[in-house]
């Protein structure tokens, strides 16, 4: 549905956006990570058409958007990321106003806002001026507006921002439910909303695409990844890691923690990882020492830690252990 | 087309939303009547015309109009629902002309409502009431042309403020280059070139409101007001263009 290709665009000498590709289909989220200014925004602005890109082409539903802009804006449902709507409009007049400029009529478009309504908990506000609404039932007004069509794609920045937790969690849901139908594209700096909500995650970092996979392949990138942890009682940190050391499957380990007669011992696999096979030798020596123990566990790797190792720059990193020494 | 009516109706109702519209039209017609009345001296005049009220059009405009259009495309900008606007599936054309429209039609809407001045004059007197149609054109069309140059401005910032004075002031350039002071002063520094006089002034709104308050409804006066409103819209489309990449 979605379509990007080597999309450009610079502001002036800064290149906001650096040769950015991806294609999104109908059944697919797409989450947009990335640190603030990486150009998030700036994408997904040009994939909705509001700004031209300084080269590269998007193209929505087939239609280019350079080329048949009204067309692939049909398809689109597009949440900016301040959640704009006009304020002296009461949010039923507003959910109007976008149904009409959507092309609907009559009784599909009374029913198409009823829908919306109820979708995004608008009930209690519709008579009531968007200026007069909470930071959460403005954001909720605009997401109505962006769904009202039921479009076919639908770009969302930072859908989540400024709700609390409930709402959250329920415009995540929506967001999941609607996925299955549509093509999605969210950013977001939340990154447990990633491994909620999306199918595939896309960490853009100064305007270049640094990773791109499905949740658990980012995960699966983590340097903690695939490692076993063991949390045994009564016996000395050195004694546990050096019996595990002297496995086959183990390349190094490292002690996390050592409290009152109680060790954190992390082995990590040697080579890629196969299912279960360390956490199984582990498990085996502790067995075979009758070591007291406490928890047996393998790291899924932590998106936080991607994101971060990923997204620090060489300068950045060299600052840090610059600060740190 | 469906788009233009879409837009403009919710510019329209806007502005009836808030209490903009109520201000502006009571002041409007209390100063239009100040001004008939009291500065132009309508019933010294001893004359059953509108001249009195029609002659203060060009000045009363110069501040309300600029107030009725400075926020179109300001206040979408300081809102971030240009962002949303120009997402939507319709061209910034149709968003342009629906939005100017809807302020025409506004100010239209003020205009009609001086219709007791009429009643009276009529009541009063025996008025060539085609004279008076002529007027009303004009004005009407002077108004569509100030009102373009503020949607002009409007688009060029994000402050309304900002947007309300540079519209005055070119809308009063536009007066003065036809105003009989200044024409006379420009006479007489340049005695040997009229034709430079008369360029000047036919840029000036008030020589082309001047035939339309004598019941003249000429093609080229229709013409000068809709080419300043032509011309403005059109520039507002590359501004908007302009911000936008």
């Amino acid at each position: 549905m979605i379509k990007v290709e080597n999309l450009v665009k610079t502001f002036g000498r800064k290149k906001a956006v650096d040769d950015v590709s991806f294609t999104v289909e109908r059944g697919e989220i797409l989450g947009f990570l990335g640190p603030n200014g990486a150009g998030k925004s700036t994408t997904m602005r040009m994939v909705t058409g509001f700004i031209p890109p300084t080269a590269g082409k998007v193209s929505v539903g087939g239609f280019d958007m350079l080329d048949n802009p009204v067309g692939a804006k049909k398809l689109i449902g597009y949440l900016p990321e301040s959640a704009p709507s006009y304020p002296d409009m009461t949010v039923l007049g507003f959910l109007k106003f976008a149904a009409e400029i959507r092309g609907l009529s009559g009784a599909e478009k009374s029913k198409a806002i009823d829908r919306v309504i109820e979708l995004c908990f608008l009930q209690n506000v519709i008579h009531q001026s968007v200026d007069t609404l909470s930071k959460g039932y403005k954001h909720r007004t605009c997401f109505a507006q962006s769904i009202v069509h039921d479009p076919d794609v639908l770009v969302m920045d930072e859908p989540t921002d400024g709700l609390d937790p409930n709402q959250k969690r329920e415009i995540r849901n929506l967001i999941r439910r609607m996925g299955e139908k549509k093509a999605i594209i969210f950013s977001t700096h939340i990154l447990e909303e990633v491994e909620a909500v999306c199918t595939r995650a896309m960490i853009i970092d100064r305007g270049k695409v640094v990773a791109n996979g499905t949740p658990a392949e980012l995960k699966a990138k983590s340097d903690l990844a695939g490692s076993v942890s063991l949390k045994v009682k009564g016996i000395g940190a050195s004694v546990v890691r050096g019996k595990l050391d002297a496995l086959n499957e183990v390349s190094k380990t490292t002690t996390v923690e050592e409290t009152d007669g109680k060790v954190w011992v992390r082995a990590f696999p040697k080579d890629a990882p196969k299912n279960g096979e360390v956490s199984e030798a582990v498990a085996r020596t502790a067995a075979a020492e009758k070591w007291d123990v406490v928890e047996v566990f393998t790291e899924q790797g932590r998106l936080d830690e991607v994101f971060w190792n990923i997204t620090l720059s060489d300068t950045d990193q060299s600052e840090l252990s610059k600060q740190k020494a | 087309m469906g788009n233009i009516t879409t837009i403009a109706k919710r510019e329209l109702s806007a502005y009836f939303a808030s209490p903009v519209a109520y201000v502006f039209i009571v002041i409007f017609l209390l100063l239009t009547g100040f001004f008939t009345f009291m500065v132009g001296g309508f019933f010294e005049r001893n004359e059953a015309s509108l001249t009195a009220f029609f002659l203060w059009h060009p000045w009363l405009y110069l501040f309300l109009v600029p107030a009725v259009g400075m926020r179109l495309w300001s206040e979408e900008r300081r809102q971030g629902t240009l962002e949303l606007l120009m997402t939507m599936p319709i061209t910034p054309w149709q968003a342009i002309v629906g939005k100017f429209v809807a302020s025409w039609v506004f100010l239209g809407i003020a205009l009609v409502l001086t219709f007791p001045i009429v009643m009276t004059v009529n009541y009063l007197g025996d008025p060539d009431n085609g004279i008076i149609v002529g007027g009303y054109v004009g004005s009407f069309m002077m108004a569509g042309a100030y009102l373009a140059i503020t949607c002009l401005t409007s688009a060029i910032t994000r402050n309304q403020v900002i947007a309300f004075i540079i519209s005055v002031v070119v809308c009063l350039v536009l007066i003065l280059a036809g105003w009989p002071p200044v024409t006379n002063f420009m006479t007489q520094m340049f005695p040997d070139t009229p034709s430079l006089v008369g360029f000047v002034a036919s840029f000036s709104v008030m020589t082309h409101f001047e035939d339309f308050q004598r019941g003249v409804i000429d093609s080229r006066h229709l013409i000068f007001f809709l080419s300043v409103m032509g011309f403005s819209l059109f520039s507002t489309a590359v501004v908007l263009k302009s911000i936008r990449s």
